[in-house]
């Protein structure tokens, strides 16, 4: 990785970040559920997302940067164990399980049909 | 569609973190970069570190008001970022592509156990910390 690269992977890493905030917000702020759509659907269109770069084949320092520092960057797992944790708390065990469930099958699916996306491009 | 206002500062923080996490979990990737059949260490300690964290800090921000930039810095910009759901998943179809069924199984079931286990304990260390009077 040259400099420039690690440059990269930072600018990338934080546009990645305030991005997953303000989707997520305005995502909860609509949703009338206490279910977290708004990580849902960053982690599920991030995960297509990386798919399809793995799939299109990209290399080196430009994987690094766009797989690294901006798709891993704007999905989280944290903050997914985090909400189901909250859920579980507040005695929504089943939106809590459906919550872990839900994204673990969803995002390998997303990542599966990434990549042969990406694979037919 | 009407778009929320959202608080400048907030952003800029969460940016800030968001450099900060990013570095951390590409560096570590780059140090430690593994094959399809291998136990992915640099992806699986990023999102350990992380939940430890954020149940750390969720623990100790819940009782602040909502305008503090600490937990948009530490909680969604840091530890948002140093952890990621995307890489797993995409280590996950390369196991399963790669026939390491058994494997994959096992890393799916073990980090997300791992990561409840490490939200309670980071909720728990919260609450342990010197001069807490609870």
């Amino acid at each position: 990785m040259t400099a420039l690269g690690w440059i990269a992977v930072g600018l990338l890493g934080g546009i990645a970040a305030a991005a997953r905030f303000v989707i997520d917000a305005e995502i909860a702020a609509r949703a009338e559920s206490p279910f977290p759509l708004g990580i849902l659907a960053v982690n599920l269109s991030g995960a297509f997302a990386l798919g399809l770069v793995a799939g299109a084949a990209l290399h080196g320092e430009a994987l690094v940067i766009v797989a690294g520092g901006g798709i891993g960057s704007f999905t989280t797992f944290s903050t997914w164990i985090l909400d189901s944790h909250r859920l579980r708390e507040a005695g929504l065990e089943r939106l809590a399980w459906l919550n872990v469930g839900l994204s673990l099958l969803a995002g390998f699916a997303a990542v599966a049909l990434g990549h042969w996306l990406g694979g037919a491009l | 569609m009407r778009s929320l206002p959202h608080d400048p500062r907030k952003l800029l923080v969460i940016y800030a973190g968001g450099v900060l996490g990013a570095l951390i979990r590409v560096g570590l990737a780059q140090a430690a970069s593994t094959s399809p059949g291998q136990w992915p260490w640099a992806t699986f300690a990023v999102n350990m570190a992380g939940a430890l964290l954020l149940g750390y800090f969720f623990a100790l921000l819940r009782d602040h008001p909502a305008e503090s930039l600490h937990h948009p810095f530490l909680g969604i910009g840091i530890c948002g970022t140093l952890t990621t759901f995307s890489t797993m998943q995409l280590e996950l179809y390369g196991m399963v592509d790669g026939g390491h069924l058994g494997l994959a199984a096992v890393y799916a079931a073990v980090t997300i156990a791992a990561g409840f286990l490490f939200v309670r304990i980071g909720i728990g260390l919260e609450a342990r910390r010197p001069g807490v009077a609870r």
